[in-house]
């Protein structure tokens, strides 16, 4: 009896790590990991994500270094990063890459997160906020907390954009279980990061979304930009699920924090009466 | 039936009992307006389907007209008189307004030019005086210390309105539009609204200015009370075909017709037809009005799509306005010194 259990159990364990063996190649390739399903039968995507890096200081490989406001000390300068793009640098075309160094050197005045507008996208995606994916079959809405951003993701027709904008048009498919957003009509006025890496409204960006396991997905971007960049470029992350049974989005409604910041010098001054 | 069960349905009769009355009398007043018998879509998780592109444009006033009494509907043949009224002013809104080039008349806004004009929207038909339900038809009067609220609010910026962003109006400072809610009032163009909906979820979004509800109804708490926010803290659930939506965790500054961070706002969404949503709220706030109130408004399906609205990065009016202000008050001062 004891023998025969002891030989049902080393089977067990020979043929767990048979499956183990076979399927660890797999798990390392992102393929074995098959997304929930949505009672329509889609990939569940349905949740609220944040990125976990450094990308909205700065979407390349950097060190850490003081902030711009010297004054704020060790608490808002900037923590090192490995980056998230494809390569070590940026493929900008050489005006572009000077633009990017003025930027970056009046960062504190001219990023758009300053005067809290809409980050635009791929940025969207890495503020340090969460955003929450709400997914019905005919269309998937990409709510921001920062700013309240929103962009509704048409799963069903491919339609055009009414106007250029600053979270631009959003049209999707699904390619096995990535969910595909084809993000165009983009305006010229949203960058990339802190740093000042920036694009033009040529900017065109397709997105994936792709579950890895219950509570990441691996998330990447093509962005092309023809006027500003020589060639596409990849950004690639995770995303993170809040898996706190309280999570949710709370109001990030900004214009009253950049006051100050846009309309301070227009303010009247108590020895102006 | 088992012993557990039987102890939660006491303690939740407990709970029941342990409302507060005056919530307990809006909740009874918000059931209470008679709910449309369609049967609407279900969405493929099995609830109600409120997904879509709507629009809230109304031609209906929020309180009745004075003259009106207790009136609440209007007859069939008022009605048509009143939206033909409508449409003709609309039209010739549209038609724009004849000034004389390089006056100061000239300075305005042609909602017609932009498709903005009522007349250019689709309007659910509606024979109703008020939006506000019920014989008197009129926001409560306010509470003597809402009274005093009030008037302290507006002392303090008396003489101070074109000081700096905070003395101007939440539109203006691109914080809160009286569209957004809740309650989700009508206003004056561009009253689009895209609702969407995953498991547990009902997310809305409004075209002014593109912020989202998102409502769980998945039955848990509101967040902690020291959470304070523009919108509130909805949380919603299921009764029969109707969303009902309980907001609370207002913040001071939101001041809803004079209320304090004490409003309460009960909302139901039913689908009366496959083109239309019936909208109903209940507004209290026991240091605001003696009594709770509640409105009725039909949202009507819109072709859409719904543009983005950003308000924030176009506020260019902002800059002018108190630029504006400061320029008036450097031109005083120089007539001044130029007497003197």
């Amino acid at each position: 009896m004891r023998n025969r259990l002891s030989s049902l159990k080393i089977s067990a364990i020979l043929t767990a790590a048979i499956l183990v063996a076979t399927a660890t190649p797999a798990v390392a390739q992102g393929q074995a990991y098959k997304a929930p399903r949505t009672a329509d039968g889609h990939p569940n995507l349905n949740g609220i994500w944040q990125a976990m890096n450094t990308a909205n200081w700065d979407i390349r490989p950097h060190a850490a270094a003081m902030g711009p406001v010297p004054m704020l000390g060790a608490q808002f300068s900037t923590p090192g990063g490995l980056g998230v793009i494809d390569g070590d640098d940026l493929p900008y075309l050489p005006a572009a890459a000077a633009k990017q160094k003025e930027n970056y050197a009046n960062r504190v005045k001219l990023d758009p997160e300053v005067k809290c507008y809409l980050p635009g996208v791929p940025r969207a995606t890495y503020m340090p906020f969460p955003f929450q994916i709400v997914q019905s079959a005919k269309t998937i809405m990409l709510v921001y907390e920062y700013a309240g951003g929103v962009r509704t993701v048409d799963m069903e027709k491919v339609t055009k954009a009414p106007a250029d904008s600053w979270m631009g048009w959003s049209t999707g498919k699904w390619d096995g279980d990535t969910l595909v957003v084809d993000v165009t009509s983009l305006n010229d006025s949203t960058w990339f990061d802190r740093a000042g890496d920036f694009h033009s409204d040529a900017l065109h960006v397709v997105e994936r979304y792709t579950p890895r396991s219950a509570d990441t997905l691996m998330y990447e971007a093509t962005v092309e930009d023809p006027k500003t960049f020589s060639r596409p470029f990849k950004i690639t992350m995770p995303l993170y699920r809040h898996v706190e049974k309280n999570a949710q989005l709370l109001e990030y409604k900004c214009p009253e924090f950049a006051e100050e910041v846009l309309y301070g010098p227009l303010r009247k001054k108590p020895n102006n009466n | 039936m088992t012993t557990s069960r039987c102890i939660s349905i006491i303690v939740l009769a407990i709970a029941l009992l342990a409302v507060d009355p005056a919530s307990a009398q809006a909740l009874a007043a918000a059931k209470a307006t008679n709910t449309p018998a369609f049967t609407p879509p279900r969405t493929p998780d099995g609830v109600p389907d409120l997904q879509g592109v709507w629009t809230n444009a109304s031609a209906v006033p929020l309180e009745r007209p004075k003259g009106l009494g207790a009136k609440e509907f209007y007859t069939d043949e008022e009605a048509a008189q009143r939206e033909k009224q409508s449409q003709d002013q609309a039209e010739r809104a549209v038609g724009g307004r004849q000034t004389e080039p390089g006056t100061v008349a000239d300075v305005h806004y042609d909602l017609g030019q932009y498709g903005l004009s009522r007349s250019q929207s689709k309007t659910a038909e509606s024979k109703r005086t008020s939006l506000i339900v019920g014989p008197e038809g009129q926001v409560p009067p306010l509470l003597p210390e809402a009274q005093k609220r009030q008037a302290e609010r507006a002392a303090a910026n008396r003489g101070h309105q074109w000081d700096g962003p905070e003395n101007r109006g939440l539109s203006e400072r691109c914080i809160l539009w009286p569209n957004e809610g809740p309650p989700m009032l009508p206003v004056g163009y561009n009253g689009n609204l895209q609702i969407a909906q995953g498991p547990g979820y009902v997310a809305i979004m409004q075209e002014m200015i593109h912020d989202v509800r998102i409502i769980p109804t998945d039955g848990r708490p509101h967040a902690p009370q020291s959470i304070r926010q523009w919108m509130g803290d909805s949380r919603g659930h299921w009764e029969g075909n109707t969303l009902v939506v309980d907001t609370t965790n207002f913040s001071n500054k939101t001041a809803f017709r004079g209320s304090s961070d004490k409003l309460h706002v009960i909302e139901r969404f039913t689908r009366a037809n496959d083109d239309t949503i019936l909208y109903q709220f209940t507004v209290e706030d026991p240091t605001t009005w003696a009594k709770p109130w509640s409105a009725e408004i039909l949202i009507t399906k819109s072709a859409g799509p719904v543009f983005e609205y950003a308000c924030q990065e176009g506020n260019y009016g902002m800059a002018n306005i108190l630029s504006g202000a400061r320029a008036t008050e450097r031109k005083a001062a120089e007539e001044v010194a130029a007497k003197k």
